[in-house]
């Protein structure tokens, strides 16, 4: 079979954050997104998958993450079994751990999110099956990311040295975090747009410099408009403040609307992990900026592709044939 | 030396010493030298050293620390020199090694981090990512680590 990163006996590999990924396997998995295309939209039926389970785990709320996890595994021909805090054992104070042992049982491949940072890593550290970061806390969102670079190149053809403006919650905002990573590796220049109390943590300002990347950071939005080629906005994470005067402080505070983006250059795109909020004003919906629900729907295609290199399954070139 | 004036010396044991002055409490909490066991024990403190101005010495009578004991030093003492004494001489001097993660030996210091679950039965893992300046960060959320703050999470 042609060139893949992904073959058997290379595979069971876990995905907690950006750093377990190359740039030539972020490429690989991109372009295996690209070929599953067809399957995403449900025009092919490939059963790459048929006779894997996925469990499917999910101790904090989500729509987009968990369906397309579910629609990638089924629409590859294998089975979920889902899990949610709520009437389970969690609930009656059972560990993580011994919740992990269950799911090693019970399934192939885990897709965990949980609102302590660290819980991927440490259920990777506790089963034998792979498991994905679906988000830990204010930690890492890695398939989050993998699915806004794939938006990226779509609408750019390339990740090389794109400017890139991420704006809002950027203190708490996980896919934040795991995509700046990603991002200056491909050489992007950032500029974080956030309140004060909302800037980026300095150990990770700290880290995307040491990478000899161009970071600037700024609490206006408006002057960063005219130069950007994508604008991420995110929603201010009311969930995430230990204290509610302070989310009061800076709720609502970016707010972009159709006019706000006159200036802009034709290919610019707006992105958002969503849910929104008030951040991005519909009017902003029908402009030909506007790339978020494509970037939702892309989270199908690439976690089909991370589903695959997990389980070490390859991608064929032609898929479905 | 000054130091030797103020303790005798030990017959068998371990000496910790060029611990920085005003630590001695704290190194002796990170062995756990200070609980549930009656070994003698001589602390001094704040004493002249030509090395580093002042430090402190701890002497523990009839206990021999092992490596993996003494390795816990490295977030607080990891320059003090280490002499295991059998019958009043020299018989080991061991370096206390910081290696590349330290586990079991101080809890992650960020309070959403999975590893504040005290159930929780997997080890507390802190990657070293620089010796000097020392940069640890937990194993499980990243997170990089006061050394302040661990040393008040001692295991």
């Amino acid at each position: 079979m042609a060139a893949l990163g992904f073959v058997g006996g290379q595979g069971m590999s876990d995905l907690i954050t950006m750093d377990d990924l190359t740039n030539d396997e972020i490429l690989e998995i991109l372009d295996a997104a690209e070929r599953l295309l067809p399957v995403a939209n449900g025009d092919v039926y490939a059963p790459l998958l048929q006779g894997k389970v996925l469990g499917n785990l999910f101790f904090e709320n989500s729509t987009r993450t968990r369906m397309s996890f579910e629609s990638a595994m089924k629409r590859l021909g294998g089975e979920v079994v889902n899990l949610s805090s709520v009437g389970s054992s969690v609930a009656k104070g059972e560990t993580l751990y011994d919740t992990m042992q269950m799911v090693d049982g019970y399934s192939d491949i885990a897709v965990i999110r949980h609102p302590r940072q660290g819980a991927a890593q440490y259920s990777a550290d506790a089963i034998g099956i792979p498991v994905l970061n679906a988000g830990d806390g204010a930690g890492n969102h890695p398939t989050q990311t993998m699915l806004d670079l794939f938006t990226i190149r779509q609408a750019h053809g390339s990740l090389e040295g794109l400017n890139v403006v991420l704006v809002g919650d950027l203190r708490y905002g996980r896919t934040t975090h795991s995509l700046s990573h990603a991002l200056v590796r491909f050489g992007a220049k950032l500029t974080l747009v956030s309140p004060e109390s909302l800037r980026m943590p300095t150990e990770i300002v700290g880290d995307l410099q040491s990478h000899g990347s161009d970071v600037v950071e700024s609490e206006n939005l408006a002057g960063a408009i005219a130069d950007a080629d994508v604008i991420y906005m995110t929603r201010i994470q009311k969930e995430r403040f230990p204290d509610e005067d302070e989310y009061a402080k800076v709720a609502g505070i970016y707010k972009m609307t159709a006019d706000d983006l006159a200036v802009a250059k034709a290919g610019m795109i707006v992105m958002h992990p969503l849910p929104r909020v008030d951040e991005i004003d519909p009017s902003v919906d029908s402009t030909q900026h506007a790339r978020y629900f494509q970037q939702a729907f892309n989270g199908v295609p690439t976690r089909m592709a991370l589903l695959c290199r997990s389980l070490g399954v390859e991608v064929p070139e032609e898929v479905g044939e | 030396m000054s130091e030797m004036r103020r303790v005798t010396a030990i017959c068998n044991g371990t000496v910790v010493d060029h611990i920085p002055a005003g630590k001695a409490l704290q190194v002796m909490q990170m062995l756990r030298v200070d609980i549930g066991r009656s070994n003698p024990i001589s602390l001094v403190m704040n004493v002249p050293s030509g090395k580093a101005g002042r430090k402190d010495v701890l002497k523990i009578e009839d206990r021999e620390l092992t490596q993996e004991e003494l390795d816990r030093l490295a977030l607080i003492a990891p320059n003090a020199s280490v002499a295991i004494i059998r019958n009043y001489s020299v018989a080991e001097k061991r370096q206390i090694e910081l290696g590349s993660e330290l586990v079991n030996i101080a809890r992650c210091s960020f309070w959403n981090c999975i590893t504040q679950n005290s159930r929780e039965p997997l080890p507390h893992k802190l990657r070293v990512i620089s010796a000097d300046p020392l940069d640890l960060r937990c194993s499980y959320c990243g997170r990089s680590q006061s050394i302040e703050e661990l040393a008040e999470s001692i295991l």
